[in-house]
Parts: structure tokens; C-alpha cells; sequence
């Protein structure tokens, strides 16, 4: 048996759309953006449903903002999730990494788990610090960029991803926060079964109260990292973007490099 | 009035589209070039319970109201016509469902949902498709059993399905013309039954198509689907909702074809600037947009109308029509955005063109649509 949180974020997926930054400089223009659950946190989620499948126990998930983030954990729980909480308070607006950390360990601390899985960073922010915040408040140990998890008696063998291609292996007691990096597993689909079967259940709110946490912790006061502004970094003159089928592709990028002295 | 779809339309719509999007994209062009059925993606469409989605729990279906399970066949012709039709492995199943004896619904509704079985409906004939009363196949009664003989032409799954709906006449000597047929359900392994798939065909390559030839098919008399001598009215009332469906793909075909135009005009440069800051481009992209979004809401109305048990034939009619005609207008308006690339089949929209143009004629060609329509208004007003 497993108990496992796992944190999700609802983030806009900016891969394709044109980015525009709001006139304030403090945020982009999000009205014509899709949102989605943040990509890290899609594997976050498979694998903490996957543990489940295969051990039992229960994964709750976890999110914090308005009512439009109910669609990221209702998709969770169409996939397999158990239970779903959703923090939301408006002194919570304007929270950074750190304290979207405080806010998550105080509804964490009063929870039953063994393991809390995040996404090792999100799309929108790319902060990457979250997981490794939580762990430290709430003082257990965490790994980063978590490649692998497996889990036997409360004890987990993970492997992380490092630079140049090295792996590290660890073995980790519970509990202990994982913050879990892409490819680690195939996310499902969400089925038409999933959604029929949670379409009733009721999603619980917890503000700051609710969870033990004062105003003056959280938002913009509570934060460490002040956001500026945005910006758009000026085009480069130098890019050639190389065009054609692949072996044209190739062909036309070996000639380049020929020229230029490389081989 | 609320034009907005429910959060669980929305989950069901996000779900299919990532589904469609995930598995159908890399396997396209070779199930068009092919003609080839995408089985592995039919079966995994019916574990995730895509497929017989709007067929209620008992049978193993979802239990979606009609207007939720549109909903998935729009966001799969959104992707790709041709595979879209897996949705259609199920076409026949309203016709149990509608109209069938509860042993009927029990033993041919659940293998569908699972992906165990597909079925087929077969009105047309190679000398009857509009004039469904024309068709010439003949079920003669012969103690318990129907002997049924005749050609059936255009039947889509043909060559893939285990049983199908056949319209046959049963009363050659009925005193009212529609009174003459009775639909049968007809195994696929009879003795007597053979299916030839046909080749060539311009669009939704991916979709199989068969002529059927039914010599001597013995069929016991529990296969009546309805009453005998009721074949034509059944027929009537099955189109009246699987219709709607036709126009779904349409919406969806059309939406597809639409976006890849504003992908394509934000992206191609011409005379220094992108293709979509010249309003020429912008006009065509306003009036495709605003009749997808027209032949949306009419394919919702009369989806919502039969949720509502309030089926309404004319309704239907316009919806098929215009979401048909919509379709073909917007995947050739797109094209033409895409000039010289849209002609070739690098680009999808090709595919897009060359299927839009059956949802004007199957299932009611726009002509009978309209034939419908102008009836009922005539008595109307
Ligand atoms: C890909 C594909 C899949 C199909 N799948 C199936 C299937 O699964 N099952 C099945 O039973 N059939 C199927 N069909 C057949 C389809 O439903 C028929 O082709 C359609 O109903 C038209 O019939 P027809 O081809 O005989 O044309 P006809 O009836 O000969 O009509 C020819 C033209 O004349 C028009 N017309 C006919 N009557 C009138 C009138 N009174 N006034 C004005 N115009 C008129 C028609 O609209 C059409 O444009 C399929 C067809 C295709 C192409």
C-alpha cells in the first residue's frame, strides 16, 4: 500500500500561440491561451496512479487557484486519483515558488502519505523549486529530476537524470518528496469511463484559514523571488533556419558546416 | 437559453481531442493511401469508451446523451476524416437501440462498446440509394426463417462488420408502398452472405466500403428488428437521429480545415508580410469561421432535441445539409489558402478536401435534406 499527494498546476500552453506581455510588463495575455495541466505534473500523476495500480493505497491531488483549476484535477481524478483538494484563498494571489511551498506543506502536514510527487518544474514559470521547498518545510528528504520510482515497503529506489547523460540511483525511506521530470512513463488518455465515474464527486476548497496559514506567509508578502517584468527577447540575425524533408535538412546543414571549416 | 457546453461535454471534448490527436496524426496518410482500417486504433478508442459512448451503461456503453458523443465524432473528423470513421463501427447499433427487443440490445449492443464486433447498415442497392423504397433485395418467409437475396451497394464497414442491419421486401403485395420492407439483422458468416470491398474511393479512404451479396441468407425470424412491414418507417426514424451524426463529422471536418487555414495565413509570407494581414485572406477565414460556428449550433439544436425526446426530422435535415454543404465549402475555401502546398499531400487539408464531399451525400444526400425540410415547412405555415 502507498499514500501518495501529488501537486498539480494549471499552466497556458504557450508552445504554439503568439506570446504578448500584458502593459503592466507583469503578465501575458492569457484570454486567448489554452490551458492544460502542466506537462511535468501529466507524468506526476501517471506515476503515482501507476504506484497505485500496482501496490493499492490512494493518490490525492492537490492544486492551488480558482475554480478553473478544478478542470486539471478533475482530469486527475477521471484518470484514477482519489481524492482531490483544491487551495484557493485571495490572499494566495502573487505567490511565488516559495510560497505556493508554504501554502501546499500546510495542507500537506495534516495529511496521511508516504510520498509527495510534483513536476520537477512547470511550463509557464520554469521556477523548478517547488518540490525541493516543501520537502525542506516539511523537513523530509526530496529528490530532483526523478527518472525512475520504484517503491517496496515504504522505501523507494529512484533514479535521477544528471548532466551528460549520467544516472544516479538512491534509495530513499518515506516519507519523501519526488519532483518528477518528464518521460518517466506513458501518460494515459482520460477515458469516457474516468470522467462518467468522477463527474459527481465533489471537489473540497480550503483557504488559508482552513489549512493554518496567515495572510502576511503567502501572495507577494510571503514571496522571496519579486517578478518584474516580462519581455520578449529581440529576434537573432544570425539563426538560419534550415528547411526541407529531413535527408534535405541534413544534407543542406552538412553542407553548411563543410563550408564553415567543421569537419 | 445557454449556448455553453457543461463542464463534462468540455472534459469529453479535451479527451477526445488529445486521443484523436495523440493517435491518429502519424497514421493518416497511410490508412488514406491504403484504404486502410485503423483496427488498433478502433480498439484502443473502445477501452478508453469513445466508441458506443452515447449507448447506455447497461450495455457497457458510457450512457452519454446523444449531443455529448457528437461531441467525440467532431473532435475525431477534427483530426482526420478517415480515421475519424472508427466512430462509425457502431452505425447500425441505433437501429437495435431505437427499435430492438431487449434480447436484441443484450446480445448485439456490449461487443460493439468492448471492440469485440463492428456492424454495418445496408438501404442501398446498386439501382436505389435516395429512393429507399426502389430497393429490390427480397426476404421470403420460409417457416421460422426470412431467405433474403438481393445486391447491397456502399456499405460502409462491409467487409469488416460481424452482422448488419439489412432493409429487405418482406410484402411485395402490401396495400401502402411503405409498408412493403422489415428490417433484418444479419450475420455476417451466413451461408450465402459475401462482401467485396470497393477501391477508389475519393475521400475518407480509411473507412472500408463493400458492395454486399446476399444469395439465398437464411435468417430466423428473432432477427426482426421492429415490426415486419415496418422496415421503411424504422429506416426514417434511424436517419432522423444518425443524421445528426453525419453532421457532427462535418462540423468537425470543417473545424480542422479551418484551423489548418489560420495556421497556414499566420505562417506563409507573400509580398513582405504574413498571408493573414491582407483582408482578402481575413474575409474568407470571417466566413468560414462563422459558418462552422452556424452548422455547430444547428447540429447541437437538433442533437439537443433528441436528448430532449423530441426528435425532429426537419431539424435534423437542416442540420446535415447545411453542416454537409459547410464541410466542403470551408475544406476548399482552406485549401485555397494553402495555394500550391494545399494541392499537394504534405499538408493535410488535401485529405480534408477529398472527404468533405460524402457528407453531402451519404445518409441523405443534400437534395433529400432538402426535400424534408420543404415538406415540413410546407405544412408549417
Ligand atoms: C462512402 C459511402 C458510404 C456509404 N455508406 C452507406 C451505408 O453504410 N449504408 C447504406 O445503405 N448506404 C451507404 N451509402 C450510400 C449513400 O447513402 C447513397 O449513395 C446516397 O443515399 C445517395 O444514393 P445514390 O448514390 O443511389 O444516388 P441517387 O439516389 O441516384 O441520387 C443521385 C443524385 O440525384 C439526387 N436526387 C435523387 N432524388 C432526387 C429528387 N427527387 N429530387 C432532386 N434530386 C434528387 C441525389 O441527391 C443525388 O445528388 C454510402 C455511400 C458512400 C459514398
Amino acid at each position: 500500500m502507498v499514500d501518495i499527494i501529488v501537486c498539480v498546476k494549471r499552466v497556458p500552453d504557450t508552445s504554439e500561440a503568439e506570446v504578448i506581455i500584458k502593459d503592466d510588463k507583469r503578465a501575458i495575455k492569457d484570454a486567448d491561451l489554452t490551458f492544460d495541466i502542466n506537462e511535468w505534473d501529466n507524468y506526476a500523476i501517471e506515476e503515482a496512479i501507476l504506484k497505485k495500480e500496482a501496490l493499492g493505497g490512494k493518490v490525492t491531488v492537490i492544486g492551488v487557484g480558482g475554480e478553473e483549476v478544478n478542470e486539471v484535477l478533475r482530469r486527475c481524478l477521471a484518470k484514477g486519483a482519489d481524492e482531490a483538494i483544491r487551495l484557493t484563498d485571495p490572499a494566495f494571489d502573487g505567490s511565488d515558488g516559495y510560497a505556493i511551498a508554504k501554502i501546499l506543506s500546510a495542507a500537506i502536514k495534516d495529511l496521511q502519505y508516504d510520498f509527495v510527487f510534483t513536476g520537477a518544474q512547470a511550463g509557464d514559470d520554469s521556477y523548478g523549486v517547488t518540490g525541493q521547498m516543501l520537502a525542506e518545510i516539511l523537513g523530509i528528504p526530496h529528490a530532483t529530476m526523478v527518472t525512475k520510482v520504484d517503491i517496496n515497503n515504504g522505501t523507494a529506489r529512484i533514479r535521477r537524470e544528471l548532466e551528460g547523460g549520467l544516472e544516479e540511483v538512491d534509495e530513499i525511506n518515506k516519507p519523501a518528496v519526488f519532483c518528477i521530470q518528464t518521460g518517466l512513463n506513458e501518460p494515459r488518455y482520460v477515458s469516457i469511463m474516468g470522467i462518467r465515474k468522477v463527474s459527481k464527486k465533489e471537489i473540497p476548497v480550503k483557504a488559508a484559514a482552513d489549512i493554518g496559514i496567515s495572510a502576511d506567509e503567502v501572495g507577494e508578502v510571503g514571496s522571496m523571488v519579486k517578478l518584474e517584468e516580462f519581455s520578449i527577447p529581440p529576434a537573432g540575425e544570425l539563426a538560419e533556419m534550415i528547411e526541407g524533408t529531413p535527408d534535405e535538412a541534413a544534407g543542406k546543414l552538412a553542407a553548411i558546416l563543410k563550408e564553415k571549416g567543421a569537419f | 437559453m445557454d449556448f455553453e457546453l457543461t463542464d463534462e461535454q468540455k472534459e469529453i471534448k479535451k479527451a477526445a481531442r488529445e486521443f484523436a490527436e495523440g493517435e491518429f496524426t502519424d497514421i493518416a496518410m497511410e490508412c488514406d493511401r491504403e484504404e486502410k482500417f485503423p483496427r488498433d486504433v478502433w480498439k484502443k478508442a473502445c477501452k478508453l469508451g469513445f466508441i458506443g459512448a452515447y449507448l447506455p451503461e447497461e450495455y457497457g456503453g458510457g450512457g452519454l446523451g446523444l449531443l455529448d458523443s457528437l461531441i467525440i465524432a467532431e473532435e475525431f473528423f477534427r483530426v482526420d476524416p478517415g480515421v475519424g470513421m472508427i466512430m462509425a463501427t457502431t452505425f447500425g447499433s441505433e437501429f437495435i437501440f431505437l427499435l430492438g427487443k431487449e434480447e436484441q440490445k443484450q446480445k448485439y449492443l456490449p461487443p460493439l462498446i468492448t471492440g469485440e464486433t463492428i456492424c454495418a447498415a445496408a438501404f442501398t442497392e446498386p439501382d436505389a440509394g435516395s429512393d429507399v423504397q426502389g430497393i429490390q433485395t427480397t426476404a421470403v418467409k420460409d417457416g421460422d426463417e426470412w431467405v433474403l437475396n438481393g445486391t447491397k451497394m456502399f456499405i460502409t464497414n462491409g467487409t469488416i462488420a460481424d452482422w448488419m442491419i439489412v432493409l429487405a421486401k418482406s410484402h411485395p403485395d402490401a396495400k401502402k408502398d411503405a409498408q412493403r420492407f422489415t428490417t433484418f439483422i444479419v450475420d455476417c458468416k451466413s451461408p450465402g452472405f459475401s462482401a467485396e470491398k470497393i477501391h477508389g474511393k475519393m475521400g475518407i479512404r480509411a473507412s472500408d466500403t463493400a458492395e454486399i451479396v446476399l444469395s439465398d441468407v437464411r435468417v430466423p425470424k428473432e432477427n426482426i428488428v421492429g415490426l415486419p412491414k415496418m422496415g421503411f418507417y424504422n429506416v426514417m426514424q434511424f436517419f432522423d437521429v444518425t443524421r445528426i451524426g453525419v453532421g457532427a463529422q462535418a462540423v468537425g471536418l470543417a473545424q480542422g480545415a479551418l484551423e489548418m487555414a489560420v495556421k497556414h495565413a499566420k505562417e506563409r509570407k507573400v509580398f513582405g508580410r504574413p498571408l493573414i494581414y491582407n483582408q482578402g485572406i481575413q474575409f474568407k477565414l470571417a466566413e468560414m469561421a462563422t459558418r462552422v460556428e452556424a452548422a455547430r449550433n444547428l447540429v447541437y439544436k437538433a442533437a439537443a432535441l433528441v436528448d430532449a425526446m423530441k426528435p425532429d426530422a426537419a431539424m435534423t435535415s437542416m442540420a446535415k445539409w447545411y453542416a454537409g454543404e459547410t464541410a466542403v465549402y470551408v475544406a476548399d475555401e482552406s485549401l485555397q489558402v494553402h495555394g500550391g502546398y494545399g494541392y499537394i499531400d504534405e499538408y493535410p487539408i488535401e485529405r480534408f478536401y477529398r472527404s468533405a464531399k460524402v457528407l453531402e451525400i451519404y445518409e441523405g444526400s443534400k437534395e433529400i435534406e432538402k426535400m424534408i425540410i420543404g415538406r415540413t415547412i410546407g405544412g408549417k405555415y
